[in-house]
């Protein structure tokens, strides 16, 4: 006799309740859709919270130069011009929209002196682009959906995990899960379905994620049948704590870089100007001078003077700067680079950045208005998700939609830094409206889901059962430890190879699983269930990342240095076949519009002036 | 050598449990949360924490170290009496759900029934930094419910049916401040959510981890507002009692 379950219905189902799915919530049910919200921690706490930075939107509040062509253009370069160039539109096109929405709901931005919302520079945007709330940006953005959210009559399911998608002739109708509190079942029947689950940061041993990023979403769609894509392509974010070990990959926002720090090795070199690329070297400052003059500029809250310093140059680049320094022996003592704010005034620093003063003071003993810091790369981000239609955030399966961290396309091979709140609201809002749309007209199943149902039950009792067979802990630091080594930062062929060899090795001993205890909020359960969505995501990273022998963005294949004009035109597409077994292909880049082309040529051509 | 210390830990459930000792083998600048994830993949991989962002940021880790409400991702064992075992409980405020994790549901049940955001009509949204600093102070509250765990008024004397508690007199305080929220809140304030009850102990103040200045900012404030509205002849006692300088405005 099966577990009993509840079963809630609804039209459209969100999973996950960071800024996407709250914003895809909150769209869908102004829709008139009933609309259930389904996260795996509480409310509020959200992997968004630890956003940082800023949101990217061209307001033009501080540069007046900016628009949203501008925009449109740096992220396609930041991309290496393998994003989706609809998504990067209409991002760039309607991100100001929702950041005044933001304020309209009752975010409070930092201000400019004539009191709009204030801007910053960040890495690979040529203006001042991201506003910001000093550096707890994410929380702000939460807090203020959150509250919209829980008046607007959303039915949020707390503690939640969703470990199925239930499927009605090829059309996905609904979820099952369990409660993390009791461990019981809960089946959730929907219209339309939205993906919001984020990244997947916890495959790797160094890493900015919370636990919560397992890539449940990626894992779920694949087995539901859509297509993954770009998924060889994971941010590794420049600047993390490399010290004391209890804390190592906790992100150091860029935000230090945008307000003027600046990164010295232990020679005490400003080694970032030997590491920019010639392509848009010419949109930095030339030396120590125009950087000086230009952070000089920002501190006194005017026009730029001069061009920005190397350490704004992208994240892929730096994070390869900082790896590239400490394997040649010119690391800090911990094993970073040093990170300097500490030539500004003590004030302004804890004003502009009060998370990482505390953040050092408390965790490391730093006191980061009068020393560097230390910092190292950290795995923070993924490019790669579930292909999705630009305009209505459309999986490849009917009935699914994915919005945010989990949807592929929209950053290509690296993301700019404040690329992603504003992805967050963008395509949330989208997706949100995408499947209040779909849900409209989908009709409810026609067959029983039962037998679905029992075979998602027994397959999370499983672990329970189990006699023989490894903890959970034990697999997934053996899964990290193969990330990390074999398909890390740097890439080859032969790393590759054997990370696949030892991540299929891996497979049957994580489905061999044993969990000791009850059902009752036991998190090695938890983690015995997610290990199944970081296996798939791994092998996917592992195997799009042996498929494309070039390097690009944030793929690095020190056996391939350089782009490979062929793979300007692919995506690696994974998908899982008739066995399943997974399948890697490339799929042609859409091609971009005559007119958005020429906007893209416009800006390239416009270089910043430096002013002598 | 690597140092090992001993820790005790709440085990168990509503229908009873006991402390559990555990050696946990400790490294430089460890935090309790740390000891406890290292607990789970050696001696108890079912025992129950609830976290999150292990930053500071989500306020998820909220639990009772040797007997004081603490973050435990920024607890450092280094600041813990080394002569003796740490004490982990979970929060005493809250109804017990596993060892360490507690139901905080009735928070959310609070912050639903505080209206929203309401803008004023025809706002115009340009405001200075300067009018926007105390509410951004409000803003940064990760709810980590250590506030209203350690408040007597919840804690001792179970107000919760008519108590919102400091954690929402900060979101209260926040959202009448806003230069731009339209809605007249103080008779809610006044009726609804059972500020009176609040003797201004400042023991919410103390445990903040984002070092919100509860009482003085948020509750104070308030109070003074309230006072000011219904009942302004009484203002100068409560001046005598609490200080003038305790009641300086906001501004
Ligand atoms: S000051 Fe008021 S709200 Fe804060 S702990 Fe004391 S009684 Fe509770
Ligand atoms: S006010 Fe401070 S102590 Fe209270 S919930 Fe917010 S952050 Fe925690
Ligand atoms: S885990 Fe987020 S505050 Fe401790």
């Amino acid at each position: 006799m099966p577990d009993k379950y509840e079963t809630h219905d609804c039209d459209v189902l969100v999973i996950g309740a960071g800024g996407a799915g709250l914003r895809a919530a909150i769209e869908s049910s102004a829709m008139g859709a009933k609309t259930a919200l389904v996260c795996k921690s509480l409310l509020g706490k959200a992997h968004t919270v630890m956003a940082e930075g800023g949101i990217a939107a061209a307001l033009a509040n501080v540069d007046e130069e900016d628009d949203w062509r501008v925009h449109f253009h740096d992220t396609m370069a930041g991309g290496k011009m393998l994003n989706n160039w609809r998504m990067a539109e209409l991002h760039a096109k309607e991100a100001p929209e929702r950041v005044l929405e933001l304020e309209r709901w009752g975010a409070v931005f930092d201000r400019t002196r004539d009191g709009r919302i204030l801007q910053r520079a960040f890495g690979g945007h040529r203006h001042k682009r991201l506003s910001h709330v000093g550096d707890r940006t994410g929380l702000e953005m939460i807090r203020t959906l959150q509250d919209k959210g829980v008046h607007q009559g959303i039915d949020v399911y707390m503690e939640c995990t969703i470990t199925r998608l239930l499927m009605d002739g090829g059309r996905v109708v609904g979820a099952f899960g369990y409660w993390r509190e009791s461990g019981r079942f809960v089946v959730f029947r929907s219209k339309a379905t939205v993906l919001a689950t984020g990244g997947f940061g916890k495959a790797y041993p160094v890493t900015s994620n919370s636990w919560e990023y397992t890539g449940d979403g990626h894992g779920l769609a694949y087995r539901a049948g859509a297509e993954l894509i770009d998924m060889e392509f994971v941010q590794f974010h420049p600047t993390g704590m490399v010290w004391p070990p209890g804390v190592k990959g906790l992100l150091v926002t860029e935000a230090v870089r945008g307000e003027g720090g600046i990164l010295r090795n232990s020679k005490g070199e400003r080694f970032m100007f030997k590491y920019l690329p010639e392509a848009n070297r010419k949109d930095f400052a030339a030396d120590e001078a125009e950087a000086t003059r230009w952070v000089e500029s920002v501190l006194a809250d005017s026009k730029p003077d001069g061009r920005r310093p190397p350490e704004l140059s992208t994240r892929d680049n730096v994070a390869r700067a900082i790896y590239t320094e400490v394997k040649e022996g010119r690391g800090s003592p911990h094993g970073g680079a040093f990170l300097d704010i500490s030539y500004q005034p003590a004030d302004r620093v804890k004003k502009k950045l009060p998370s990482m003063y505390h953040q050092f003071l408390e965790l490391a003993d730093v006191d980061i208005t009068k020393v560097p810091m230390e910092v190292g790369p950290t795995c923070h981000y993924a490019m790669g998700g579930v292909r999705v239609d630009a305009d209505t955030c459309v999986t490849t399966v009917p009935g699914l939609f994915a919005a945010g961290e989990v949807a592929g396309g929209m950053h290509g091979s690296n993301r700019l830094g404040g690329n992603s709140l504003s992805d967050l609201i963008v395509f949330g809002c989208r997706a949100g409206r995408g499947a209040a749309e779909s849900a409209k007209t989908a009709s409810r199943p026609t067959g029983s889901l039962d037998r679905q149902i029992d075979e998602a039950a027994a397959e999370v009792n499983a672990p329970f059962g189990r006699t023989t067979g490894e903890h959970p802990y034990a697999l997934h630091s053996e899964l990290q430890e193969i990330m990390g080594s074999c398909v890390g930062i740097f890439r080859t062929e032969s790393d590759l190879k054997e990370g696949i060899r030892r991540l299929e090795a891996l497979g049957p001993k994580v489905r061999n699983v044993r969990v000791e205890g009850s059902r009752m909020y036991n998190p090695g359960w938890h983690l015995a269930l997610d290990l199944g969505n970081l296996m798939v995501i791994s092998e996917a990273i592992a195997r799009s990342a042996l498929a494309r022998p070039e390097s690009r963005g944030a793929h690095s294949r020190l056996d391939h240095p350089n782009y490979d004009p062929h793979f300007a035109t692919v995506n690696n597409c994974v998908k899982q076949n008739d066995t399943g077994g997974m399948t890697v292909r490339e799929t042609p880049l859409p091609k971009m519009s005559d007119e958005l082309r020429k906007v893209y040529d416009e800006v390239e051509a416009m270089s910043l002036p430096a002013k002598a | 050598m690597a140092e090992t210390r001993e820790f005790q830990v709440f085990r168990g459930d509503r229908s009873g449990g006991k402390m559990e000792t555990y050696p946990v083998e400790v490294t430089p600048g460890m935090v309790v949360l740390d000891a406890m994830h290292r607990i789970q993949a050696t001696a108890a991989p079912d025992m129950a924490v609830r976290w999150n962002c292990k930053a500071a940021k989500c306020g998820s880790c909220s639990a009772e170290v040797n007997g004081k409400p603490k973050l435990m991702c920024k607890t450092r064992l280094d600041a813990l009496p080394a002569d003796r075992p740490v004490e982990v409980r979970p929060l005493r405020t809250f109804p017990l759900i596993r060892d360490l994790v507690t139901d905080v549901s009735w928070n959310y049940e609070v912050n639903k029934k505080i209206p929203p955001f309401t803008p004023k009509p025809g706002a115009v949204w340009r405001w200075k930094q300067e009018d926007v600093d105390r509410v951004q102070e409000f803003r940064k509250c990760i709810e980590c419910f250590l506030c209203q765990t350690v408040c007597h008024v919840l804690r001792d004397h179970q107000k919760q049916p008519v108590f919102n508690g400091p954690r929402f007199f900060v979101r209260l305080a926040s959202l009448e401040m806003h230069p731009m929220d339209g809605l007249d809140r103080l008779e809610q304030i006044k009726e609804k959510s059972g500020l009176g009850y609040c003797n201004i102990t400042k023991c919410c103040t103390e445990v903040c981890p984002e070092d919100i200045r509860i009482t003085d900012n948020a509750i104070i404030p308030l109070k003074e507002r309230v006072v000011d509205r219904f009942y302004d002849p009484i203002r100068v006692l409560f001046r005598k009692i609490f200080g003038s300088a305790s009641l300086t405005k906001p501004e």
